[in-house]
């Protein structure tokens, strides 16, 4: 690797690990609303370094609001607001001050579909670099291309047709298009929404497979409906559910082990062992 | 279904409260089938008769009396075709009086005229021939001995031929007061210009209030209140717009629409406006609602995740807008754009409010140029009492229709275009 794509690595994450005491990001005090409806009650959650933290919880209970709270998303919805703090880097990221576009720059997102731009596989991975100020040369760019699709463990199904249209994949080969696509503008947080929900259980071993070589560097937080999946790829699982006013609040958080053998809450065991939700 | 019945038997097998209706509701279905079949059928019907109609005008006998004989022109045995330039204007200079002679030359000295229309100066001048009747295709083809008969009884000097009024020369002349030497030159050049302004003003406005509209405006009061105006517009009459042209291009805007404010002017009749620039920001302002309309339901269409994909990786609105919208957006709104410069390029009204000449014979040569356009010519010469007028309004339909047809040719291979580098 050369300085100009170094130098290009190091912009986008200026700032170190360290500014954030242990945690990667952290939600304290987080109430959010669309309009006057309150989605998501006092929520306090803190997310490990290089850890997957789950968020599970019945239908409706807030939890991709939760999600994509983390990175501002909810911004695009013109009626989303929120009240509290999500500390990022030592910053709260719901500051006036604080650029978005800045923030997801920071903290990637994959979503529930598979959504590649229509576009060709390697524009698909060039394109988030480019628009982010990648200034190196066409070899370099070739090789952050490369690098993203072999983290991605895509590389070797499209090394030979890196120019074909990213549809024109599989279910399963688009979403980890995606997770390549998000990880070549080198985030330190990738957001993960039901990533698997809409792909057969081959295509989601290999996502999970991925996921967890992937914590290796980056910190995921993953929302799924599986449980299964909670209880196979995650560190950290964080219980969703809703009050009586349908406002989601976190019921328990901890070590995923804890909470699927030993859950403290009765209501944490009657989800995960399946009597509601 | 009861226990004890036979399953197979579907029809005794319902209860009593699921009446067995299958064959009714097949004849239903085959009815409305039917329904839908005759709505197209007529509009087949009547598209062909229109394309019968015009056709029938277009092409057909006509009888011919001239003044003078072509072949008493020269004493040498050439037929008045073959003959040089030179000779062609000596015939002219003993034909015609002196005094419009020297009106011809003044308009345009005759060095500088081509032999081609030398030639036709001397048809028009000294030979005029003059159209006796005219006879539709149809009756040109079956009742040709009739045809024959009758004019050989009452035109004896006449001559019959088989004439189309459709023809290169026909697209390549000016306009001219006899219909035998008339062509849309003028008009179909008048129509390029005017059209090529509209699409030049109309599609950016249009394009970025679209996006505008749909990518940034929120949804308070104002931002509905002009959403629904832009709706409004698009019904609006187009001679309403004729005026707005007439009072904001011609009157208030005169002297940027006359060219004044860049010094070229181009005669003093066009120093009050009535100019190509004017009718064609008119017919940008007309058709303007319908490309924003268009252009909103388009970048609608594209899907959001697309939009989510792209600010999830750190991209501004523009860069989302610019990389992802538009380019998914751009066969929708190049199609609504298609719709708006058709209905554009054969819009009437607003014209003549807006001051299209009723008759020019000089080739429009800058946007500051008088103009008159296709449909405004076809318009004056349906208006006209004698038949060979109608007969070069069909052929000028004919090359409206052709026009309308390559535009929407290109811009359906430049969507087509587009829609690749997506897929």
């Amino acid at each position: 690797m050369n300085l100009t794509l170094q130098n290009f690595m190091s912009s986008i994450s200026t700032e170190s690990p360290s500014s954030n005491g242990k945690y990667a990001i952290e939600a304290r005090n987080l109430n959010l609303y669309y309009g006057s409806f309150m989605a998501v009650k006092n929520v306090t959650l803190p997310i490990e370094r290089q850890k997957i933290t789950a968020i599970i919880g019945p239908s409706g209970c807030g939890k991709t609001t939760m999600l994509r709270s983390f990175n501002r998303m909810n911004d695009l919805v013109p009626s989303a607001h929120s009240e509290g703090e999500v500390l990022f880097m030592g910053q709260n990221i719901n500051d006036p001050g604080v650029d978005p576009v800045e923030v997801r720059r920071h903290i990637g997102m994959v979503f529930q579909k598979p959504n590649p731009f229509p576009k060709s596989i390697y524009e698909n991975i060039a394109w988030g670099a480019r628009i982010n100020g990648f200034r190196g040369s066409k070899s370099e760019l070739d090789d952050l291309v490369e690098r993203s699709l072999r983290s991605a463990a895509l590389w070797d199904e499209v090394k030979d047709k890196l120019q074909q249209s990213g549809l024109s994949l599989s279910g399963g080969q688009q979403q980890r298009l995606c997770i390549a696509r998000a990880i070549a503008v080198k985030p330190d947080i990738i957001l993960m929404d039901e990533p698997c929900s809409a792909l057969d259980p081959i295509a989601t071993l290999k996502i999970e497979e991925l996921m967890r070589v992937l914590a290796k560097d980056y910190t995921i937080i993953i929302v799924t409906h599986n449980m299964q999946q909670a209880a196979r790829v995650s560190d950290f699982t964080a219980f969703f559910t809703m009050d009586e006013d349908r406002a989601g609040y976190l019921k328990e958080f901890g070590v995923t082990t804890q909470i699927f053998t030993y859950p403290h809450e009765k209501l944490t065991e009657d989800y995960i062992t399946g009597r509601f939700g | 279904m009861k226990h004890g019945s036979n399953p197979t038997d579907m029809s005794k097998s319902n209860d009593s409260q699921m009446v067995n209706n299958l064959p009714q509701r097949h004849r239903i279905s085959w009815i409305w089938r039917l329904v839908f079949q005759v709505s197209t059928i007529v509009g087949i019907i009547t598209l062909a008769a229109l394309l019968y109609n015009i056709l029938n005008s277009t092409f057909g006998y006509i009888v011919i009396e001239t003044k003078v004989d072509p072949t008493s022109l020269t004493s040498s045995s050439l037929p008045v075709e073959e003959l040089t330039k030179e000779q062609l204007i000596t015939i002219l200079k003993e034909r015609i009086s002196q005094g419009a002679f020297r009106t011809l030359d003044r308009q345009m000295p005759f060095d500088k005229r081509t032999r081609d229309e030398v030639y036709n100066l001397v048809w028009e001048r000294v030979i005029k021939p003059d159209v006796k009747v005219t006879y539709s295709l149809v009756d040109s083809i079956i009742h040709k001995a009739d045809i024959e008969a009758t004019v050989a009884k009452d035109y004896p000097q006449a001559k019959l031929v088989f004439r189309s009024w459709l023809t290169p020369r026909f697209i390549t002349t000016p306009q001219a007061s006899v219909p035998l030497f008339a062509g849309v030159q003028t008009a179909l050049l008048g129509s390029l210009w005017t059209i090529a302004i509209t699409i030049l003003f109309a599609f950016p406005l249009g394009v970025g209030a679209a996006i505008y509209l749909e990518e940034y405006a929120s949804g308070n009061f104002i931002n509905r209140a002009i959403q629904t105006n832009i709706n409004n517009l698009a019904g609006v009459p187009s001679i309403i717009y004729g005026m707005l042209g007439l009072a904001i291009f011609v009157r208030s805007l005169e002297p940027i629409t006359s060219g004044a404010f860049l010094g070229v002017v181009e005669d003093p009749t066009t120093a009050n406006g009535r100019t190509i620039l004017s009718a064609g920001l008119t017919l940008a302002i007309l058709v303007l609602p319908l490309i924003i309309i268009n252009g909103q339901e388009a970048i609608r269409a594209v899907p959001n995740s697309l939009r989510q994909a792209s600010y999830g990786l750190g991209a501004t609105k523009w860069q989302t807008v610019w990389h992802h919208v538009l380019p998914n957006a751009i066969p929708g709104i190049l199609t609504g754009t298609i719709l708006a410069v058709s209905r554009a390029i054969g819009e009437t009204a607003p014209l003549v409010v807006v001051g299209a000449s009723t008759f020019i014979t000089f080739n429009p040569t800058s946007p500051f140029s008088k103009f008159t356009t296709l449909p405004i010519q076809i318009y004056q010469w349906t208006a006209r009492p004698q038949d060979d007028f109608r007969n070069i309004a069909a052929a000028a339909i004919i090359v409206l229709l052709i026009l309308l047809l390559a535009l929407n040719a290109t811009a359906i291979l430049l969507r087509n275009r587009y829609s690749r580098g997506l897929a």
